[in-house]
């Protein structure tokens, strides 16, 4: 045996596995991981300061740059904490529309994380193919509603931008019927693969009392055993007149957060099913003036994102735009306990690992 | 038996072989486009523009830049109407905001230039658009009827070309 001794490496900024510019710093003896510490902040773009510049109507198309792969929730975020903040009521039928939007842009953000991290599994390509051929029928549903495929700017203070087109109901009752054929295909596809099973099953076990230590949420969570969702725990919108269930994991491990991601899939099909029931007629949006002046105060509101709680957290000095606009970002707090899921595993699994908290740096870095 | 779950989903991927592809050769094929789509290519109609800059008020970034000087008869004439669409990050504020109906956004977004300079549309470039792209509609002017002509992909919108000419008689 030679003697060996630890050694740094550098993984990323420009890793292709690290989903953007994150970089970890581990500590290696010889595959295995010893220490690892994330460096953040490759991808600050100083959001939340540019946000005191803006008016608060301004302030909506700047979320949709933090977590671009769902851009609805974060407009929805900031939406609902500005409504709180100057005391604006949303009418009926735009917090239904808002429900609509924000599940389909869970699937879709959903099966962009899992196609990702199969790739990074190495099943190069042709999972990540199905899962964007999904995602892309429900990017063609947004651009008919807001005129985009990415960034909406849809989800305004006090409603939402334009009312669903007609030829919106078609297109979504066809997405509805066909997709949960689909994900029964993709159940099949994946969950007895043994070598997604080899490469996730006990692979950074999350236990549950970090995860509640650590203050993760959403499907990180979720996996660990704790059933925390903000659509049940501080319902928003119309999610208390909504059935679903929240699925709940075991072990914690890779394989858990990757299951439970499809199991939300379902689930949220189920919402947007309900919602399309209950789709009330009226108004879109109550007149709200093109500059607000709230009062000075405070006001914190919450969302179930894809990735966790997303809250906005907004301070007021009866000025055109905010004092202090604060973002909570599920990515960045689920990121902190990193150090404690990748420590005595393989460098091959801290791919598998950081691509199961499915991070979105735009929105870590903000 | 170890291999069966990897033998089930290679069935999976048999019967996706048969599926049609989402996939577009893009440059030959394009893809279609919403009635909403918002794109770069701004048009604008200059007989209603009051210069009142209200849009250029509403853009979080400051793209539009507006100068003007009253003319004659009290109205305001447009010296200069600089859209930087190299800054503009296709929100749509703006023309939401443009109480007049005199802004809209076209559906271009293959706009690369070669110098930077080239990417701000002047007030020649947009007023001169003719209206032949533009889609994205503040909702108020989707409700009062200018849908059904919306949906014509390529068709100019109908009653836009009768708007008042309202010009200053020098
Ligand atoms: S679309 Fe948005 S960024 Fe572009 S000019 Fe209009 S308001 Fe400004
Ligand atoms: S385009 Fe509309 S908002 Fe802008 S200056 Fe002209 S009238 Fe005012």
């Amino acid at each position: 045996m030679l003697p060996t001794q630890p050694y740094m490496v550098n993984m990323g900024p420009q890793h292709p596995s690290t989903h953007g510019v994150l970089r970890l710093r581990l500590v290696l003896d010889g595959e295995t991981v010893l220490d690892a510490e994330p460096v953040l902040g490759y991808l600050h773009s100083s959001k939340e300061k540019l946000q005191e510049e803006h008016t608060y109507l301004q302030t909506i198309p700047i979320t949709d740059r933090m977590d671009y792969l769902s851009a609805m929730n974060n407009n929805l975020g900031c939406a609902l904490a500005i409504e709180k903040l100057a005391g604006i009521q949303v009418p009926e039928r735009a917090t239904y529309i808002r429900v609509i939007m924000s599940e389909l842009q869970r699937i879709a953000s959903h099966c962009f994380a899992q196609g990702t991290l199969l790739q990074d599994m190495g099943a190069w390509g042709t999972p990540l193919m199905y899962f964007l051929y999904e995602r892309e029928q429900i990017l063609d549903i947004f651009e008919m509603v807001c005129g985009a495929r990415l960034t909406y700017n849809y989800i305004r203070p006090g409603g939402v931008s334009q009312d669903l087109p007609p030829e919106f109901f078609p297109l979504v009752r066809k997405f509805l019927a066909e997709f949960p054929a689909q994900l029964d295909d993709y159940e099949r596809y994946l969950k007895d693969n043994e070598i997604l099973r080899a490469r996730t099953v006990g692979i950074g076990v999350f236990p549950r009392e970090l995860a509640i230590n650590a203050s993760a949420t959403g499907p990180t969570l979720r996996a660990s055993g704790v059933p925390w969702d903000i659509r049940k725990a501080d319902p928003y919108c119309c999610y208390d007149r909504l059935e679903f269930e929240v699925p709940v994991g075991q072990r914690g491990d890779c394989y858990d957060r990757f299951m439970m991601r499809l199991y939300e899939m379902r689930e949220s099909l189920s919402i947007i099913h309900q919602a399309l029931e209950l789709l009330p007629p009226g108004e879109w949006k109550a007149p709200v003036p093109l500059v607000i002046r709230p009062q000075p105060g405070d006001a914190y509101a919450h969302i179930e994102s894809p990735r966790g709680e997303l809250g906005y957290y907004l301070v007021s000095d009866g000025g055109a735009s905010p004092w202090r606009f604060h973002v909570r970002a599920p990515c960045f707090i689920n990121l902190t306990a990193l150090r404690d899921l990748l420590v005595g595993h393989k460098v091959a699994d801290v791919v598998v690992i950081v691509g199961s908290i499915d991070i979105v740096m735009g929105e870590v870095d903000r | 038996m170890y291999g069966l779950g990897v033998a089930k989903g290679m069935l999976v991927v048999l019967k996706r072989l048969l599926r049609r592809p989402v996939t577009r050769q893009y440059p030959e094929e394009p893809a279609p486009l919403a009635p909403r789509f918002r794109g770069y290519d701004f048009a604008w109609v200059e007989e209603r523009c009051t210069g009142c800059a209200t849009c250029a008020k509403a853009c979080p970034h400051g793209c539009i830049e507006i100068v003007t000087h009253p003319s004659e008869d009290g109205r305001y004439s447009i010296d200069v109407f600089d859209v930087d669409t190299g800054l503009c990050m296709v929100c749509g504020l703006c023309v939401e905001a443009c109480p007049y109906d005199a802004l809209y956004m076209g559906r271009g977004f293959e706009l690369a230039q070669y110098q930077r300079g080239d990417l701000v549309a002047h007030k020649e470039d947009i007023a001169n658009r003719a209206l032949l792209s533009a889609y994205y509609r503040t909702p108020f002017q989707e409700q009062v009827g200018t849908r059904e002509n919306i949906q014509g992909f390529y068709q100019p919108i109908k009653g836009l070309e009768k708007a008042p000419a309202a010009k200053p008689q020098g």
